[in-house]
Order: C-alpha cells, then structure tokens, then sequence
C-alpha cells in the first residue's frame, strides 16, 4: 500500500469515528455523513468481557433484528478505563452511558432509545451522568474522564479493537507515513529525545538515548522488542492498550524499526492476558495483509516484521535480560550488565526493548511534535502516565493524567474517593518493587523523581489504594511472599534475602516479633540492593523499607503490644460473638468447621476463642453482623 | 499424589508433531512448542517433553528446566474443573485470600492440588487484570466477580453436579 491509500482509508472513515470524538450538537450532524443514525460502543476488554460484555452485544444484536434496526453501529471496543461499572456502554452522538449492562438492560435499551424516535434510557444510565434537574452529561464530561488527559489511551475505547480501517481513521500509522516519507532516523531520535519521553516499564530510562545506543551500536541484525510481560499484579495499561489500540504499538515498533536499522521484532506478552494476545495476532496480520508490515512498507523500500511470544506465567520476566533468554527459549534468568541490550540483546544482537506504554506515546510526539509532549508534565517527567488505579477505591480503573497530577486529584477527583466512608490510609505504587505512600503525602505530584524521594517509586503505573482496614505489615508480607515466590534463584542475594525477609515478616505478623527484628530487616535490605543481580531482588525490599519507614508505629504495635491495629493479621487476633446484635439464628454454629461455636437457638452464641481456627466462616455468614475480630 | 500414568491418543501425537514441525527451524522455537504441547495434553508429562528434546534436538535436561522454570508449565495433570483465584493486589486487599481458604475447605484440598476424584484442582493466579470486579475466582475460564466466602459453596455446587 502507498501512502496516499493510506490517507483514503483514514478519509473514508474519519467521521465515524470523530462522532465518538466530539459531542452532542456537532456529533449529530456529523453522524448524518456516516450512514449510521447511532453508534453503540460496548467495551470487549478483558474487565467487561468478565463481567459478560459480549452477551450485551449479542443481545444487541438479537433486538437489532427482532427490532428491523439497520442503521445503528454496534462497536466492539477495549477499555474505556472505567472497569468498576463494567461492562459499559456508550451511545454516540449523545455521547450517553449505560453502566453496568445486563442483557435484559440491552434490550431495554434497544427497544427505548436505540430505536428511531427512541430517548435516552435514564434509569439504566451511570448516576453520574444523570442532573438533579434530569438533565443528561456527556459520558466525557464526568469527573472520571474530566481530569484526564489521554495520550497513550486516545484510541482505547473509541475504535473498534479488531479493525486496522478504524485504527488508521483514528490516526494509527499516520506518523509512520510521515517519518518513512519525510525523517531521517536521526532527525526521529532527536525528536524523541527532544520530546523527554522516559521508559514507562518503571525505570524511566530516556527513550530517545536508547534508540540512539541502539542505531549506533555494530552489527547488521538488529531487533526490536515489546514488553507486555505486565507482571506487577494490579497494573493492566498494557494490557489495555494492546487490546483497545494494538496498531499503535506495531506503528511505533516499526518506527523503531527504521531508525535504528532493525527488521525484525517481538512482543513478549503475558499468556494471561487471552484478549490482548489474540487482538496482537489479528492486528499483525491485518498489518501485513495492507502492507504496513512485511516487505517495502509503503512503498518505502523499508522492511520490517513483528512476532508474538507468549510469557508462561515468570514475574522476572520483565526484567530486560530475563525476557530476552525467554524469547530466546531459554529459562527466563536474568544476566548481569553490561553488556547492555543495545549492544547485545535478543540472540545477543542489538536490542531496542520498550515497554507497551511507551511504545503508545511514540506515535503522537512524531505526529504533534516534540514540543507538544514536553509542554505536558513536570521538569524531568515529560507527558502523560497511565495509572491503574484498584483497592479501596469507588472508580476502579485505567487513568492517564498529566505527570505531575496530584495523588488527591487522581483519589478524589477522578476516582471518587474511598467506599463505605472510610478513610485514606496509604496508596502502593510500584507493585511488589516499589513502596507506599502515607496519607500526609497525598499532595505529592505523582512523576518519577518525586515518587523516588518519599521512598516508593513510579513502576509500571499500578496505584493501589488502601482504607484503615490494612494492615501495612500483612501488605509487605503480600509483596514479600510474592518476590520470594518469583525470585528466579539464580543469585544467592535475592534467593535467600527474600525468603528471610519473609521469615522475619511472618514472625512479626504471627506475633512472635522481636525489637531486634526490624535491625536484621534494614541491614539485610542493605546487602540485597547491592548484590542482587537484577532488579527483582534489588527493589525487593522496598515495600517493607517504606512501610517500616511510613508506618513504623504498626510494627511496633506488632511486635511489643502483639496487636493488629487494623484487625488483619490472624495471630494477633480473637474472634467474638457480640451478644446484643446475635439473634440466635445457629447458622455460624453450624457452619463452623472447627465447632468452636456453642448457644442455643434464639440465645446469643459464643465463640470458644481456644478452638477457633480463626477462618472467618462466621463472620461471613453472620447475616446480623454480630461478629467482631479484635 | 498419586501418579497418575501417561496416555496420549494418535490424534494429540499428531498436532503434537505438526506443532514442533511448524516451529522447528525458529530461533527459540521451545517456548512456543511447550505452550502447544500443554494445550494438546493438559500438562507437559515426561514422556512429551523427551520427543520434545529429541525432535528439537535440546538436551532433555534444557526442556525440563524450561517447564520447570515458568508457572504456566505444569508436569502433573489438572483436574476437569480447573479453578483458579486471583491472589494479585487488587484482589488480595478485597479479600481473595478468604474466597481461596473457603474454596480449600469446601474441597478438602489445598491450592496446587487435585482433588482424588480428577474433578477439581485449585491454583491461585497473579492478577487477570479483571480489578474491577476483585475480588474473582476462575472456574474453566468463566470469571466469578466480587465473590465473597458465602458465595462460594454455592458456585462450586454448579459444577459438582456434572
């Protein structure tokens, strides 16, 4: 394909999807241009596919035809971000959304608003969008999306995610026209560095120096890689973008591709993510049936293909060395460095690796220039950051804001705050690497360097929040459990450090802690962050260096008072039967495995403490919420 | 456990040949054929991952160390309904260490194990990237959202009944 037939695939479709762009009056006369009265846009990620999108869509469907409905779209998307009210679905141009949509909603819906003459549904519309007064907001125009500003996500959520015509209309492979017709691969890297973009995996490597190494290194193989190992539980951006927009990473593969004299690549991407892993495969071959990648790519005389390799469940293997040795074959162990992967990489030829994230932000700097993205952010962190943002939180979900963007804005604004009034007690950034941070820094602008001076660090972008009911010790037990888990064995350091860490972490929980304890803590995190091979070990002890520092209190708690302040750790804990809420109802007596429970019916019960085995069947099915932990 | 015998029909032979047949001449080309193999079989029995070695002409030592090293890779056989919960962040502070210690009672086995009649097996997961709806459990690939302990006996009674 040329690039001219490019443009006329991008023109042909441009006001489908600008309908879904811009709101209400102009949409309406736009949708008029596009041959479809309404579009219906039902999220397909892997969110609201759990919580049976696709039987939304084909109850659409099924009313479509009962109804003789031909002229409205049904649009199969990825994420809109807002996953708590899945599965979602937008109807443009009115731009209104229906939230958490059963199947007999859908019909409802179908039969009420999608049908001529038809009005909007109010009741089954998120509350949100719906006025005092009875007047309906834009879907856009609500506080989770308000405060956002999305780079990376553009397309995610606004394109159907399985056809390449959409892609190209929404912009993907515009800028790949663009820097094949028009840059050298210098005047790319001098773009890129311009722009300040930094490695979005979690180190914050410059992006624009890495190519350079790369283009300069010897050698006449080169690759390019993708990272979409998201191991850090709770992150799922890349995961997002690989199943709403995966045009753009292969763009921007290709990209990198022709600046640094590579053709050929990989994606690396984790086999639990079924959704993202089939829209990759379908997108490539899309790709290649067009000509965007294979053999002379638009008509440039440029060649340059990309394979998918499938992870197989190894946390380590996002550390660069360790997911080159898995798309090698081998054991994902990493090695040390250097030599770095610019210089020896994939089959130990020079490397490019980028995380999804970064690969998504490639396209809209070449596209809107340099000076654009680094008018976006603080000082040395330029452009916009994915966050996913879970736990505790009423808007569970993908948000891309600012560099910069205060925790509070990102908690409060757009996240709507903790549920059940509770109250904030600290956010984990950086998964099982990075650390917490305390509520007496909740104004901290959230960018690279000011993350690393509280003690946690950016990571991948999860943000997971947490109420007074966590126990900050448990929670760097959680992490701890997970690095020992993960830890490869390779070096000695990571291997044993993480597994006494984890020793000493549940000796405290147990309640068997000594004051001596938390010296050992420090002094062994010390030899670990300097004698670990990789950054696995290295960052392992950061979850319990930052709560130790944080929340230094509950530790003390635990180990001289042997108490749990927020009631988690089982040890610390008895359970009791508070007798003026026990109806006598029996049923945790009989659904007691350890029959530690005695009463009578209609008398209040009481728990044997000696007995229980603490497993919280009661408390679970205690309909009077009479059992109390303390 | 038990062991439990290897027996593999003509037809998994079959796709399991043209699965490395299509992949022999890849560079590191053992990673998508244990993938392959794992979808054919279930699991990667001993017997497998030596016509494996051979074919692909690896030490079996290599693709041992190769199925022993990833997770995803199991050497024992699971159960016909195979259940998995999510221990990632997000749903670990909503509480799926309960949904996992109640799924083990109603069971009477613990996570990483099969069930004596091959019905069940249980595994915890690192983060489907469903947070929306954590905490969840996965039986045969269906995502049961926001479960809670009480719920649990009454989804697993769905599936002891087949």
């Amino acid at each position: 394909m040329t690039v001219k037939q490019l443009e006329k695939i991008a023109a042909e479709k441009a006001d489908l999807i600008n309908v879904r762009r811009i709101v209400r009056e102009q949409a309406e006369k736009l949708a008029a241009n596009t041959g479809y009265r309404k579009q219906v846009l039902v999220c397909g990620g892997t969110g609201c596919t759990s919580s049976r999108s696709l039987e939304v869509i084909n109850q659409l469907e099924k009313s479509f035809s009962e109804l003789g409905i031909n002229d409205v779209l049904i649009v199969k998307t990825g994420c809109f971000g807002l996953c708590a009210l899945g599965p979602i679905m937008i109807v443009y141009p009115e731009g209104a959304f229906y939230s958490q949509m059963t199947p007999e909603h859908a019909k409802t819906v179908a039969e009420k608003h999608l049908v001529k003459g038809g009005s909007i549904v109010k009741e089954l519309l998120y509350v949100e969008t719906v006025h005092k007064d009875g007047s309906v907001i834009p879907f856009a125009e609500i506080p989770f999306y308000k405060h956002q500003m999305r780079i990376a996500l553009r397309n995610c959520g606004v394109i159907a995610a399985e056809s390449i015509e959409e892609a190209i209309a929404a912009g993907d492979y515009a800028a790949l026209a663009k820097v094949l017709t028009s840059m050298t691969p210098d005047e790319v890297i001098s773009e890129i560095k311009a722009s300040g973009l930094r490695g979005r995996g979690g180190a914050g490597f410059p992006t624009g120096l890495k190519w350079q190494f790369t283009k300069e290194a010897q050698g006449d193989i080169k690759y390019v890689c993708c990272n979409a190992d998201e191991g850090d539980p709770g992150a799922f951006m890349d995961r997002s973008v690989l199943e709403g927009d995966p045009h753009t990473v292969l763009e921007a593969m290709t990209i990198a591709g022709y600046t640094v004299g590579a053709q050929e690549g990989y994606i690396y991407v984790r086999a639990e993510y079924p959704i993202a892993v089939e829209r990759l495969n379908i997108a490539i071959s899309q790709a290649r049936k067009l000509g965007l990648l294979g053999k002379n790519i638009l008509d440039s005389g440029f060649n340059f293909d990309i394979q998918v390799r499938l992870g197989a469940g190894a946390f380590v293997c996002g550390e660069e060395t360790a997911l080159m040795a898995s798309i090698e074959g081998h054991r994902g162990e990493p090695r040390p460095r250097p030599p770095f992967s610019a210089q020896c990489g994939v089959f130990k030829k020079p490397t490019v690796l980028n995380n999804v994230e970064t690969w998504a932000s490639v396209a809209p700097i070449l596209l809107k220039g340099s000076a654009w993205f680094s008018s976006i952010g603080t000082e040395k962190s330029k452009g916009t950051k994915v966050f996913a943002v879970g736990g505790k939180i009423h808007n569970v979900g993908l948000v891309e804001v600012p560099m910069g963007t205060s925790l509070k804005t990102i908690i409060y604004d757009i996240g709507g705050g903790l549920p059940n009034g509770k109250r904030f007690k600290a956010a984990q950034t950086g998964g099982p690497s990075g650390g917490c941070i305390p509520a007496t820094h909740i104004d901290v602008g959230m960018d690279f360097d000011n993350l690393t001076a509280i003690g946690s660090m950016m990571g991948s972008g999860g943000l997971i929040i947490m109420d007074e009911d966590t126990c900050m010790v448990d929670i760097a037990k959680f992490y701890l459990e997970f690095t020992a888990d993960e830890s490869c064995g390779k070096c000695t350091a990571c291997r044993i450090g993480t597994k006494r860490l984890l020793d000493i972490l549940k000796k405290i929980t147990d309640g068997k802690g000594e004051p001596e304890d938390l010296d050992k803590v420090t002094e062994l995190a010390e030899h670990m962050k300097s004698s670990s091979l990789c950054a696995l070990g290295q960052s392992a002890p950061n979850p319990i260096l930052s709560t130790m520092k944080h929340f230094g209190d509950e530790y003390f708690k635990h180990i001289y008072d042997k108490k749990c302040p927020a009631g988690v750790c089982k040890s610390l804990l008895n359970y009791y039967i508070d007798p003026d809420k026990c109806r006598g109802c029996t049923l945790c007596k009989r659904n007691c495995p350890a029959n530690a429970i005695s009463g009578e019916v209609k008398s209040a019960h009481v728990i044997d403490t000696k007995a229980c085995i603490k497993c919280g069947q009661c408390i679970a099915h205690c309909k009077f919420g009479a059992i109390v932990k303390k | 456990m038990a062991q439990i015998l290897f027996e593999g029909t003509k037809e998994q032979m079959h796709r399991l040949m043209d699965c490395i047949n299509e992949h022999r001449s890849e560079k590191g080309a053992l990673m998508p054929v244990l993938h392959e193999a794992q979808n054919i079989y279930g699991y990667l029995p001993a017997e497998v991952q030596t016509i494996i070695a051979d074919e692909l002409g690896l030490p079996l030592a290599e693709v041992y160390g190769v199925a022993t090293f990833y997770s995803q890779f199991s050497l024992t056989p699971k159960g016909k309904h195979r259940i998995s919960i999510c221990l990632g962040t997000a749903c670990y502070v909503k509480g799926s260490d309960k949904i996992l210690e109640a799924v083990e009672h109603e069971l009477r086995i613990t996570c990483g194990e099969c069930t004596p009649d091959k019905k069940f097996s249980i595994e915890s997961c690192r983060c489907v990237g469903a947070c929306g709806l954590a905490p969840v459990m996965i039986i045969d690939g269906e995502v049961y959202g926001k479960v809670t302990a009480a719920d649990v006996k009454g989804i697993l009674d769905k599936y002891m009944q087949d």
